[in-house]
């Protein structure tokens, strides 16, 4: 039988707007997915931790508050530093589009703006895992 | 035959008239319903409301339960105060900002903190990092609240501030500042948020777990109604609850719930209940939903006025009524065709005003991208002008009462809010509700039902999930100055280089000693800020005698 996809759904920084978070932890699950929230506040050294503490196979952050240039590279600048190279990192929130190239160099494989369908973000989960499940 | 009997029969024959129309052209749904999923019905007349007592439960504008509006004359005696929210970057750059705003014609300074001021970090904090003048102006002492008003008279203007958790110590530095400025205490006129139950809820900028956060507020009720009388000590908010997902009846159920906790915490604290409660404020969402909005506006109104009467036995009343503050509604906004924007807060603008609020911020068009620009600001603010001048929907006193459609929707958000409020005091309040969970379950129920009818089709967002077109990325979206974060650290170390530190650590040690202790903790957090202790400084005094709140973490 298959195993279930595992996601981390992180909140990184100060930001305390979870309703996206929360709306696409929830989307995921029904996906068949298994899910683990962080909550609010959490350092990208603990959101790495975590991830791989629940050997995910997704790392999806979500942030707001506009801190996602310095947040978003931070976490995957810990996991290079950790040799973690089989976790698919995307990130939502509200982006201007003139970040996303650099968000993409820097290893972020997908970044999800506003209106985005949480259908949108599930194919695009299941279609560019780096793991096989 | 009695009004009502000829009514009925008219209601009849219009019932079989329908049908037969229904049986060549079905409506365009099969279920019609508000924007809060509300069933709708196709005719509201007299029959709806046939319970209701004009005088007892809709009665006269300025008087109880002020269903109709807290003022007698409402907008023709003054209109709302137009309060922009705003604040980015460095204090510099955002007193610019409302300086612009007070040459454009808004009535009143609302400013917005950045992230790590409102959670308490000073801007050389290793967790502020990538944050400090992002979503608001960053402030880590009086040297910059010095630098915010600048120019602008504290005695002439009045001041929203959205700070929670450390309300009490933004708001002494708005006192330092006055007095540099000659202004007294007894002369100035704002409102702090200082609302932190909703934090835990929604908004997520806690610090202290809720026991001392209440003693914080409660302390800052005690200290205003003596030293700063005309300031608005709380600003008890559903914004972000509806924000968070929420539907009407619950935006006003949580909120009223929340403000009944903080009128138990007073006058547990040995507050009377007439001191503090003409001073508690309350701030509100405008969705699209015209109808319904006013409906929970004026049932808001009503429910608050019962509980403050009856069961809190207020005399006073200044104590009954619920006065607040609107903002139109973030999350309606799309990123998709910006420009439908512009309509949206129109809408939702209007409802704010024939709903009787007391104050109004318009959200920009661009909000669903990046903070806004001072062009769409701009707009935002010529909307509530509009209304204000063009529309006619300040020219009476609160003009859609008496709709059979509205009459009904007010009763019932009223129901709902009260159902909800009930079951709330049966698990022992608004803290008690919060610290299991229930509130949070119930917003993110709603809000994922949101999503869902979104994604089926069924909730239209036009530009969004209907009428899209190809579009070219936005451009001119407001930057912030990455450097900020740098320059507040260089400004902090020459701060800490040149003030009294001896003056500083003896006014940080009285602040503990009053945490600690039961004193009212606003005279020495007012020294500590004279002192130029930073809010970090502050802060970790707080949290080293109250502890941190640990979220519950519910999906």
């Amino acid at each position: 039988m298959e195993r279930k996809i595992r996601v981390l759904v992180a909140k990184p920084g100060l930001d305390g707007h979870d309703r996206g978070a929360k709306v696409i932890a929830r989307a995921l699950r029904d996906a068949g997915m298994e899910v683990v929230y962080t909550g609010l506040r959490q350092t990208p050294e603990q959101i790495v931790a975590a991830a791989l503490q629940e050997d995910v196979d997704v790392i999806a952050m979500s942030i707001l508050s506009g801190a996602h240039n310095h947040l978003f590279p931070r976490v995957m600048d810990i996991l290079r530093e950790r040799n973690v190279q089989d976790i698919l990192v995307i990130g939502g929130g509200v982006i201007p589009d003139d970040d996303i190239p650099a968000l993409k160099a820097a290893g972020i494989a997908g970044v999800f703006t506003p209106g985005t369908p949480t259908s949108a973000t599930i194919d695009f989960i299941k279609n560019n895992l780096k793991r096989s499940v | 035959m009695s009004d009502m009997d000829a009514i009925q029969k008219g209601a009849d024959a219009y019932d079989a008239g329908v049908k037969k129309s229904l049986a060549k052209f079905a409506e365009r749904k099969e279920r019609f319903v508000t924007g809060s999923k509300s069933p709708v019905e196709r005719l509201y007349t007299p029959l709806n409301n046939a319970g209701q007592d004009y005088v007892r439960d809709i009665g006269f504008p300025g008087d109880y339960p002020y269903t109709r509006g807290v003022q007698n004359t409402m907008y023709r005696g003054r209109l709302w105060t137009m309060r922009q929210y705003a604040g980015f970057s460095t204090a510099e750059e955002s007193n610019k900002r409302y300086k612009f705003l007070l040459e454009q014609g808004t009535t009143g300074l609302s400013v917005a903190f950045d992230l790590p001021t409102q959670i308490g970090y000073d801007s050389d904090h290793a967790l502020s990092q990538g944050e400090v003048g992002k979503v608001g102006v960053a402030i880590d002492s009086l040297a910059d609240m010095e630098i915010l008003f600048n120019g602008i008279p504290l005695d002439k203007v009045s001041t929203s501030m959205t700070i929670n958790a450390p309300a009490s110590v933004l708001l002494a530095m708005y006192i330092a500042v006055a007095e540099k400025q000659g202004v007294k205490p007894d002369q100035l006129n704002g409102t702090i948020q200082n609302d932190i139950l909703k934090e835990y809820v929604a908004r997520g900028t806690y610090i202290f777990p809720p026991e001392p956060s209440m003693r914080l507020i409660t302390d800052i009720f005690a200290y205003c109604s003596k030293e700063v009388p005309n300031w608005n000590t709380i600003s008890i908010s559903g914004y972000h609850i509806r924000e968070a997902g929420a539907t009407a009846a619950q935006e006003v159920a949580f909120t009223i719930a929340d403000g009944v906790a903080y009128v138990d915490a007073a006058i547990k604290a040995g507050l009377d209940v007439d001191d503090f409660a003409p001073r508690l404020s309350f701030f509100f969402n405008a969705h699209n939903d015209l109808f319904e909005e006013v409906a929970k506006f004026r049932a808001a109104r009503r429910v608050w006025a019962k509980i403050m009467k009856e069961r809190f036995g207020a005399k006073s009343p200044k104590s009954w009524m619920l006065r607040f503050h609107t903002q139109t509604g973030g999350s309606t906004l799309t990123a998709q065709q910006p420009d439908n924007n512009i309509v949206r807060v129109a809408i939702q603008t209007l409802a704010a005003v024939l709903g009787g609020t007391q104050s109004l911020h318009t959200n920009s068009k661009d909000e669903a991208l990046a903070l806004p620009t001072e062009d769409s600001v701009r707009i935002a603010l010529r909307t509530q002008q509009i209304v204000a001048y063009e529309s006619g929907a300040a020219e009476t006193v609160d003009p859609l009462a008496g709709s059979y459609y509205v009459e009904s929707l007010t009763d019932r958000i009223q129901k709902e809010a009260e159902a909800y409020i009930a079951r709330i005091d049966d698990m022992g309040g608004a803290v008690k509700a919060i610290e299991r969970g229930y509130v949070q379950q119930e917003i993110q129920d709603a809000a994922y039902a949101y999503q869902m009818d979104i994604e089926s089709g069924e909730r239209v967002v036009v530009g969004m999930n209907k009428f899209q077109i190809k579009e070219a990325p936005p451009s001119g979206l407001l930057k912030v100055d990455p450097k900020v974060g740098e320059d507040q650290a260089n400004k902090l170390r020459d701060l800490k280089a040149k003030r009294d530190n001896a003056r500083v650590a003896s006014s940080l040690e009285a602040v503990k000693l009053a945490a600690t202790g039961g004193d009212n903790l606003m005279p020495p957090i007012l020294d500590a800020v004279r002192a130029y202790a930073t809010l970090g400084e502050i802060c970790d005094v707080l949290r080293g005698v109250f502890g941190e709140y640990q979220q519950k973490v519910i999906l």
